[in-house]
């Protein structure tokens, strides 16, 4: 297939992914593209509105919002990322359980699952982000634990309807042990919804994220995030609209940008839509 | 139908005990100590002081012990008393908060449902046409805005630039002397970005279901059969259709409410909304146990009664379950 043909049949996952792919890179390559040191104090340029130097204003200690930024990008991707991971490691394990042990284990864990999806679970995140040292590992590491819920509802379903396909009771037949079974033929059939959650769930916690550094619970001053900047933005809100706008649209664009190429790939994995086209 | 709400009351009783026993661990596990206890106040205080503080509060007892009793006042209702300098009751504190933070959640979720039901079905019915591509950005947009910056963004438009909304509070300076009417204008007028950036992300997400519930809908089979026998099209479509696309809203309806609780937080500490949230945040930033745990609590059972609400509606509107439910 040429680039243009996959470009007009997929257009979700080409735009999600550009945007993905720059939003990761500007991140990447922070330290040679900033114009300006994140956290350089300089009293002579206060709250000046964007401009040639500074493209995004700078904010109340005359600090470049640019710069800092692209430094904010490095800290939500990393949360997105490590929380995701974290949210995998623990959903796609309890979901293979449920969905391809016995009855008991399938309703034990289910219970358990459906009870931490009636937890108010920002509440829970809040405190413990509060009472433990707000740090970046600690924000990871709850977001983590409180957002596996999703991914091993799915891995259920999708085990619970491969189980019964021919291909796996044909290995069982055979005598192939049920980890086996597991690792081989059913996680790989189970991929793409996997990968679609997984995307999805990036953005997910990228938004929580920049919630708790706006609530001063996330990454702490001076060191930019997205969330904290636009704490100081509603701070000056009276003076610094650019304080405010910028931030949030880097947080709008990645966050679409996730969502979009999390929905693209879901169509691709879809043999439904994908073969109707 | 009281077969089936008894079950659900009665199955709602163990999550409740998890839940608390949960966050009870995490919460009295993390480490440092209310600051009721005094170190960070005063740093002259001696471990002698510290010993007898946290004796006061029972803070000294093991876990297990400590969880026993808060539970055994918990089942009379008894919330205990916050550490901080008032001392007052958890549940006086709790309840003056409750009803803010009620009214802006149902108001949002009224103006979710008003605004994604209409939008679904249009673009489902209008498939592929322009307002359906125009809904389908305003959708991805609206979910994946920051709620909190949408709210900034108004704050500045509305607020500061065209000056027609206040930004901050609920009630305007001297609204003791209004008349009823005036008091309640002024109410719509603090709350109006607060619900609306409440909204915001649900009504993306509901349109959206809405639409691919409401497409799913017109190609089955029975829609098939009422337009050969000659049933009018809008019939069809906003009677027929329209009420079995729904069903799939209802259950969102409950999943959505753990969010809108905790999504309160921010909304009303950026607002300076006396709700729920914002007690959370203080009594989070104080370490004041007994209040963090009344909070959860609270929490917790609004978002049991609301997916209980949205499993009877749902067994209300299907007959389906609602005869299954009683075998």
């Amino acid at each position: 297939m040429s680039v243009l043909a996959f470009v007009r049949r997929h257009p979700l996952m080409v735009i999600g992914g550009g945007i993905v792919g720059t939003v990761s890179l500007l991140a990447l390559l922070a330290p040679w593209l900033a114009p300006y040191d994140p956290t350089d104090i300089n009293v002579k340029a206060i709250l000046l509105p964007p401009s040639w130097q500074h493209w995004c204003g700078t904010d109340i200690l005359g600090r470049d919002v640019f710069s800092r930024m692209l430094y904010g990008a490095r800290v939500s991707l990393a949360v997105g990322f490590v929380a995701v991971g974290i949210a995998m490691v623990i959903g796609v394990p309890l979901g293979a359980l449920a969905g391809y042990g016995g009855k008991t284990t399938d309703s034990l864990i289910m219970r358990w699952t459906d009870m931490m999806l009636c937890f108010p679970t920002f509440f829970l995140i809040l405190a413990v982000i509060a009472f433990l040292k707000p740090s970046i590992w600690n924000i990871m590491i709850v977001i983590g634990l409180t957002s596996w819920m999703g991914v091993s509802r799915l891995v259920r379903a999708e085990f619970l309807s491969l189980r019964q396909r021919e291909f796996v009771l044909a290995a069982r037949a055979t005598g192939v042990p049920a980890l086996r079974i597991i690792a081989r033929h059913l996680l790989p059939n189970a991929m793409g919804p996997i990968l679609v959650s997984a995307i999805l769930g990036v953005a997910g916690a990228v938004l929580v994220e920049s919630g708790l550094s706006f609530l001063g619970l996330g990454v702490q001053p001076p060191n930019p995030s997205w969330g904290n900047i636009l704490t100081e933005g509603q701070d000056n809100i009276q003076i610094a609209w650019w304080l405010s706008l910028y931030p949030g649209l880097a947080i709008l664009v990645t966050v679409l940008g996730y969502n979009l190429l999390g929905e693209g790939l879901r169509d691709y994995f879809d043999p439904k839509i994908n073969g109707r086209q | 139908m009281r077969a089936f709400l008894v079950k659900r009351l009665l199955g709602m009783i163990p999550l409740l005990l998890g839940i608390t026993m949960i966050s009870f661990a995490v919460i009295h596990l993390a480490p440092g100590e209310p600051s009721v206890v005094g170190q960070q106040m005063n740093p002259r205080i001696s471990a002698h002081d510290i010993e007898r503080m946290r004796h006061y509060y029972g803070l000294d007892k093991p876990l297990t012990v400590q969880y026993w009793l808060w539970l055994k006042r918990l089942v009379r209702l008894d919330f205990g008393k916050s550490f901080s300098a008032d001392h007052r009751p958890v549940i006086d504190k709790i309840s003056e908060r409750v009803p803010i933070t009620l009214l802006i959640n149902i108001l949002a979720i009224l103006m979710m449902l008003a605004v994604a039901i209409p939008i679904g079905v249009a673009s489902a019915v209008h498939q592929d046409s322009w307002m359906d591509r125009l809904m389908t950005i305003f959708v991805f947009i609206g979910f994946a805005a920051p709620n909190f910056w949408l709210g900034l963004m108004l704050m500045i438009w509305l607020g500061v630039d065209l000056n027609w909304l206040p930004i901050a509070g609920i009630h305007a300076y001297g609204w003791q002397h209004m008349g009823f009417w005036a008091q309640q204008y002024d109410l719509a007028r603090h709350l109006a970005i607060p619900v609306f950036v409440s909204a915001i992300a649900g009504m993306a997400g509901w349109s959206r279901f809405m639409r691919s519930g409401m497409l799913e809908v017109i190609r089955a089979d029975f829609i098939t059969t009422a337009r050969s026998l000659g049933m009018p099209e809008p019939r069809i479509r906003y009677r027929l259709a329209l009420k079995n696309a729904m069903l799939p809203i209802i259950t969102l309806l409950g999943l959505s409410i753990p969010g809108l609780i905790g999504g309160s937080v921010i909304i009303e500490k950026m607002f300076s909304i006396p709700g729920m949230g914002q007690l959370f945040y203080q009594a989070v930033m104080a370490r004041d146990y007994p209040l963090i745990m009344g909070i959860l609590v609270i929490g917790a059972v609004l978002t049991l009664l609301g997916n209980l609400l949205a499993d009877v509606a749902y067994a209300w509107a299907d007959p389906r379950i609602r005869h299954g439910g009683k075998q």
